[in-house]
Formats: C-alpha cells, structure tokens, sequence
C-alpha cells in the first residue's frame, strides 16, 4: 500500500504514468524505424574502433562518413564491418584504418551472407559487453568493500578547462565531502558532431569530454576514493550530438552519471528533435546496461519559465523521461530525474511550494535517485544571500530524501567556483543534512494545508498538460512551446541531416542484447 | 581572535566624512573597515595565518585580523579576515561614462514610440558565440521577463525576435538584414580568457565590413559587461548586472528617436 505524506492521490499518478507512457509509444515507434551517424560511430566504437587521422578526424567519423558519401549507411556499418571482417580478415580497428588511409573501400567488396556476416562481428560485441560488465562489477566491488557517501550525494562540478587542474579541484572537493564530480564540458562541444580525442589542456568554461580525460579523471578519483574510504562517482554529459558516442565512452571507462536528456537538447541547445529522440534510445540502453545513473534536466525549463506557472512542466517531462528510459530497459534506480529550486525569493512561502514540489516528485518516483537542482535564476551577486538560499535548497532536499544534490555555490553567477566556494558549500550541506536527518520522517504535512494543496494542483495540471500531448503528440507539442517557453520545429534544428532510414539489412544486436543483460 | 562584544578600540582618526578621500565604513566613519577572504597555496598553521597578515598589510591594511582560517585540501588553506584599509579615494572628481536615458515603465515606452516614431521598433536579440546561457538574453527579451520587469516580446511597439543561444554572428547579421531591424542586442555570459570580447570585437568589425554598423543600434549586455567596455568596442550601449528591459527599452526608443530627430 503506497502512503503519501501529501496526501496524492494514487489512482492519479497511474492515470499520469499511463498517459505518460502513451506518449513515449508514440515516441519509440518513430525513434524504431531510424539510426543516426553517431549511433553508427558508436557501434564503431564499440566494436573497437578508436584514435584520430592525420587531420584529428575520429576514425568512427571517417567509416561511418564513408558510408553516407556512398549514401548506404541505411544498412548499417555492423553490415559493412562484417562483411569486412569475412572478406580481409582484419579487425575492426585496422580496417578502419584502411579505411581512412585510402587502401579500402568497405561498401564495394564482395557480400556474404547477412548470417555470416552477424557471426562475424559476434565476437567483437561480446568481447565489448565483457569490459563493460567489468567495469560494473568494479564499481560494485568498490561499493561493498569502501562503501558510499549517504543519499543525498554531494554533486560538485570542475570546469577549469585542463583535465589536470580538474584532477586537483576534484580530488580537494572529494576529500571535502564531495561524492559526484561532474567535469563539466566546454562550451560548446554538444554541438560537435564528433567526439574530440586525446588528454587535453584548453576549454571554455569547461573541459572537453574525450576518452582520455574520462581515464585520467577515473583514475584519480579511484585513487582518493580509496583514500577518503568512499566511492567517488564520476559524471559527465552525454547530451548533444554525439549522445550515444559519449554514453559508449563512459561505459567503457566506467562512468557513474551521465546527464542524458534529448529534451535538454531539443529546447537548450538547439538540436533536431528527431536526431536526439533517436540518439537517446540507444544512450540509455548504453547507460542503462552500464550501471550508469542518467540525470534528466528538466530543472532547465525553470530557468527560462517560471517556477511556479510551470512546475507542471517539470513534472510531465519526469514522467515521460522515466518511461522513455524504462522502453530502454534503464532500470528506476539510475534514473536521476531532474527538477529545481528556482522560485523567486522574494516570494512569500515560497520554500513551502518548493517543499511540496520536491516531495511530491519523490513520492511520485519513489526508486529513482532524483536529481535535485540549486537556486541559479535568482542568485544575484549577493553571496552572503545566496549561501541562505542554498541552505534552504539544502534543507529541501535532506528533509524530501534527494538522490543527488547539485550543490549551490555562493558564487553563482559570479565566476566557475573556487576551491574555497566548494568549501563553503560543502560545509552548508553536511551541516544541514547532519542537523535535520530525520526531519522527513518527524514532520508530517497539514490535511488542506499550502504543500498538500500545492501538490495536488501540480498533479492536475500536469495530467491535462499529458492529455494535450497524448493527443497532439511530442512533436507537436514541442512545436507549440510547452517546456520552457521555447519552440522547436521537427525539422528545425542542428543534425537533422544524420538520420537515416534503417535499411532491408541492418542489425545492431547490442539493443537486444544489452537490454537483457547478456 | 576573540575581541569580544564590545569594540575598546582607540578611534583616535578624524570622523567627518570627506568626500575627497572616502574608505570604508564598518561602524564608525573612517574607520576603513573591510572583510576579505582568500585560499594560500600553503598548508594551514601558523606560518600560514602570518602569511595572510603579511599579505594584507601589502594589500594596505592596518591591524590585519585573520579570524578565521582552515585546511580545505593538503597545502591549501582558507582565511577570513578583517583590517582597516590605509587608503582612500577622491569621490568629488569622479566621472563614469554612464547610457544617457530615462528609464521608463513599458507602457510610457510603449506611448513614447507611438508618439514619436510612429513604427514598431524591430529588434534582434542572440547569445552569440559559442555562448550557450540563455538567461541574459531571455530575461531582457522574453514575454515573461525577469523580476517583475517583463520582457521586450512583451511591449506593444517592439517586434522582437530572441534567436536564443549559440548563434554565429554571420546568422545574427542576416537575421538582422532580413527582419529591418532597427536595433541588435547581444548577450554575453561566458567571458572565461576574454572570449566576450573577441567575439563582440568580430560583430562590430562584420557590421562595419557590411556597411551596416550606422543603420543598427547595437547593444551588448550580460554580468561583466560596462557601459564604458561597450563603447570601447564600438557598440552604443553597454547593459551590466541590475539593468532590465525597461533600461533597454526606453534607451533603444530615446536613441531612435534622437537618430531619427537630432533631438538630444
């Protein structure tokens, strides 16, 4: 018997997860009948395929754009690959070099049978889910024998723009108390249409997300994991448009949390609906077959709407996110579904609607590892009022059981944080988090009262806000506005042009087998 | 540390306020007071919070009070202190270049525009650059606005478009081309290693190339942006922190009109 402390109605939330549910339907039938250039560079990459040409092109850009010059990546490169492997007998990684080097053209070669051809590429796909499968039973050996930090973890970022001045920030921050650091990637990588390669040095407001920098970043974060006697989760972004290419990356360097939400991309920065509807199918079945915990970022939309009219919004985004993400076999508790502390200060208890909001989102997703966002609209400048607001966050969060929660700087809006601002933050959360343990469990919420009310207004809206897009269907709804205030046509947007139809032959058996967990 | 509740300082120091040389207030008129915290690369003790002394008596700080201190990594700690700076600035003969307009509420912008310029003011507005944040641009542009103070989308004389985030200038420019417009805003809130500057810098000369530079208010905003920065880099107008579209608003419609009226 499910209880809700604020008084939800139950047979509610069923009716919004069903309609919920329709809708990502609706979704994955389209996403099913279509791949995506960076879904075919991540199977390269899965198959092995790593390093750059001469001019730093990525090796799984120049098969897989060897394949749409030729205009037949409809069949697949698993198809090409395959084939590739029967008729020259080499690996992945060196007919991909053949490949950019001129020496082979993949798409003219004599063709085997589909079912040799899926034999042939059959070994290296194990030999990828192996890794992976070990890079989850690291995490969870180090889980068992040093253990974690209590829930809400502590979520810091680094975004020095060096990975070796990360390592530095994150390593302080995590003897801090910190127990997710997100490398925050530069400014502007999301609309790269390739993973860049190697350790590097020079970001904007951030470091740019590559292999290596996972590797170094890992490494070190183990190292002062087993240093402060906790797991230090690692987490980075694979949104924008190589989604699936960084989910694959993170897998096989054992990330922890990856930020994985099309709709972010859709409505933030810009990115064709369709491609990054597609795109984030197959991250999340990458993410979810990883043990990675995705976060959504719905608490985006309270930065450009407000948190009071829209805080329907959040909500029917979370429940289309989870049902998406479940059709891709991510299991409730990685889904670290977003949503903020963003409503106007000067408004008057305005930390009871926030309250309301927060446990309701937990009653709502009682498995999930919520993500739990900090003030940033209304941080002005004014640390010493800013440090408050975050306490207040952190109340919120400790008092309505968080999964994740984004730590606050006092900073914010001022500069990316220094090591003392980290400090401080820290300091404000394990304080309150420590002092107000149990208060979720003391405190009950007033039959008719501000939170029980404010929660059942938000329920409601959000279900006629989930019938109108049931109706209409996601696109349409985009088209109109609905999250965050922005429009985003079908076809509008960056990457449009790296869709394709899936053709007669083409296979990609990672789907099948990583959602049963071969 | 502990000075106790009550101040025994001496305040043997002249307490008339003197506009020529004007230093901090704490509790007493020229007392010069200030708080100030900062991180040595040095581990914590002793030597440590002598250090931060020494420190801020170069920084110009008498009686320097380290309050607080601590370790927040190996070989790194944390300070809070207080002091009582020597120096002073001439208020009197203070000059900074500031937008020269009334700020009015919508609805007066709204009727001056009727009345003087008798159009809708057209204005394009974009994060431009590899800039992805949307909230400087949003919260002068958006219908919904920022703080109470709504938005240009929101005015009835204004046609306005936000391109959002990301834009290239050349998009930006032809954007501004195809919709007339009348006036450009462009936001800027990444400004790590100066990126703000050449970016700002490569619309100014793009517009210049164009021969559009004089048909187009331009006007750059975001929290590191002066107007004096903005001048220098050849916009009209510079927005920083605290300004909102109704700053905007009554600027763009006061300089059309100038422009199209020679009024001043």
């Amino acid at each position: 018997m499910r209880k809700s402390k604020l008084g939800l109605n139950f047979d509610q939330v069923d009716d919004a997860k069903r309609l919920a549910k329709n809708i990502a339907e609706q979704i994955q039938q389209f996403v099913d009948g279509y791949t995506t250039v960076t879904v075919e560079r991540t199977l390269c990459r899965l198959m092995g395929i790593d390093g750059v040409d001469e001019n730093e092109v990525p090796l799984p850009n120049r098969v897989v754009d060897s394949l749409l010059d030729k205009g037949v990546l409809n069949q697949g490169v698993l198809y090409y690959l395959g084939n590739a492997i029967l008729e020259t007998g080499k690996s992945p990684q060196e007919i991909a070099e053949a490949v950019s080097g001129g020496q082979l053209d993949i798409t003219t070669l004599p063709t085997h049978p589909l079912t040799d051809i899926q034999k042939a590429v059959q070994p290296f796909i194990e030999a990828c889910l192996t890794r992976i499968k070990g890079n989850v039973a690291k995490r969870n050996e180090y889980l068992s024998t040093i253990g974690e930090g209590p829930k809400p973890y502590l979520y810091i970022i680094v975004a020095t723009g060096n990975i070796y001045e990360d390592v530095v920030q994150a390593q302080a921050g995590a003897r801090q108390g910190a127990d997710v650091i997100a490398v925050i990637r530069t400014t502007g990588q999301s609309l790269l249409d390739y993973v860049p390669y190697g350790a590097t040095t020079e970001g904007f407001g951030g470091t740019f997300a590559t292999q290596e920098n996972f590797r170094i970043m890992r490494k070190a974060l183990d190292e002062v994991g087993e240093e402060v006697g906790r797991y230090i989760r690692l987490c980075n972004y694979c949104s924008g448009l190589c989604m699936p290419e960084i989910a694959a990356m993170g897998a096989l360097e054992r990330l922890d949390v990856m930020l994985n939400d099309a709709l972010y991309g859709i409505l933030f920065r810009d990115i064709n609906p369709q491609r990054t509807l597609i795109d984030q199918y197959f991250s999340r079945i990458i993410n979810g077959y990883a043990g990675v915990i995705i976060n959504t970022g719905e608490d985006n939309y309270l930065t450009t709407a407000d948190a009071v009219e829209a805080a329907h919004t959040v909500l029917a985004s979370d429940l289309i996110n989870e049902q998406l993400a479940l059709m891709a076999a991510l299991p409730e508790e990685q889904m670290g579904l977003g949503h903020a502390f963003e409503m106007d200060p000067m408004l008057e208890n305005g930390f009871l609607l926030e309250l309301a909001q927060a446990q309701m989102t937990r009653e709502i997703f009682p498995k999930a590892t919520l993500k739990y966002m900090p003030p940033t609209k209304f941080m002005t400048g004014n640390i010493f009022r800013g440090h408050i607001q975050d306490a207040l966050f952190n109340m919120i969060g400790i008092w309505t059981h968080q999964g994740i929660q984004l730590l606050g700087m006092p900073t914010e809006a001022i500069h990316t944080p220094f090591m003392s601002d980290r400090y401080l933050s820290i300091e404000n959360a394990r304080y309150i988090f420590n002092d107000m343990r149990s208060i979720g469990e003391e405190m009950e919420f007033r039959e008719g009262g501000i939170c029980r009310e404010r929660a059942k207004t938000v329920l409601n809206n959000t279900i006629d806000l989930l019938k109108q897009i049931e109706k209409e269907g996601m696109f349409t709804a985009l088209e109109k506005g609905i999250f965050g205030d922005v429009k985003r046509p079908m076809n509008g947007g960056k990457g449009l042009g790296g869709v394709v139809t899936k053709g007669e032959y083409y296979f990609n058996p990672f789907i099948k087998m990583m959602k049963e967990r071969w | 540390m502990s000075g106790g509740l009550y101040s025994m300082d001496q305040k043997d120091f002249d307490q008339t306020l003197d506009l020529t040389k004007v230093k901090p207030y704490g509790d007493t008129m020229n007392d010069g007071k200030t708080q100030i915290s900062f991180t040595l690369p040095v581990p914590a003790g002793d030597e440590a919070i002598e250090a931060a002394k020494q420190l801020m008596k170069k920084m110009g700080f008498e009686n320097p009070l380290v309050v607080y201190s601590k370790e927040l990594t190996k070989g790194f700690t944390f300070f809070n202190c207080y002091g009582s700076t020597v120096h002073t600035v001439d208020y009197s003969t203070i000059y900074v270049p500031k937008v020269e307009s009334t700020v009015w509420s919508m609805d007066e912008t709204d009727d001056f525009i009727r009345e003087h310029i008798g159009r809708k003011i057209v204005v394009v507005g974009a994060s431009t650059g590899t800039d992805a944040h949307t909230v400087g641009i949003d919260a002068i542009m958006n219908m919904k606005g920022y703080a109470g103070h709504y938005g240009i989308e929101r005015y009835e004389m204004f046609d306005a478009l936000n391109m959002g985030s990301q834009v290239p200038n050349e998009e930006f420019i032809a954007k501004a081309v195809e919709m007339h417009a009348d006036a450009l805003l462009v936001s800027q809130t990444v400004t790590q290693k100066d990126v703000h500057i050449k970016n700002m810098t490569e619309l100014i000369e793009m517009l210049e190339a164009e021969g559009l530079r004089d048909k187009l208010i331009v006007i750059c905003g975001g929290p590191r942006i002066t107007h004096e920065l903005a001048k220098e880099l050849g916009f009209d107008a510079g927005f920083g922190t605290n300004t909102y579209a109704d700053d905007v608003a009554s600027y763009i419609a006061q300089e059309m009109d100038r422009r199209m009226h020679g009024n001043k």
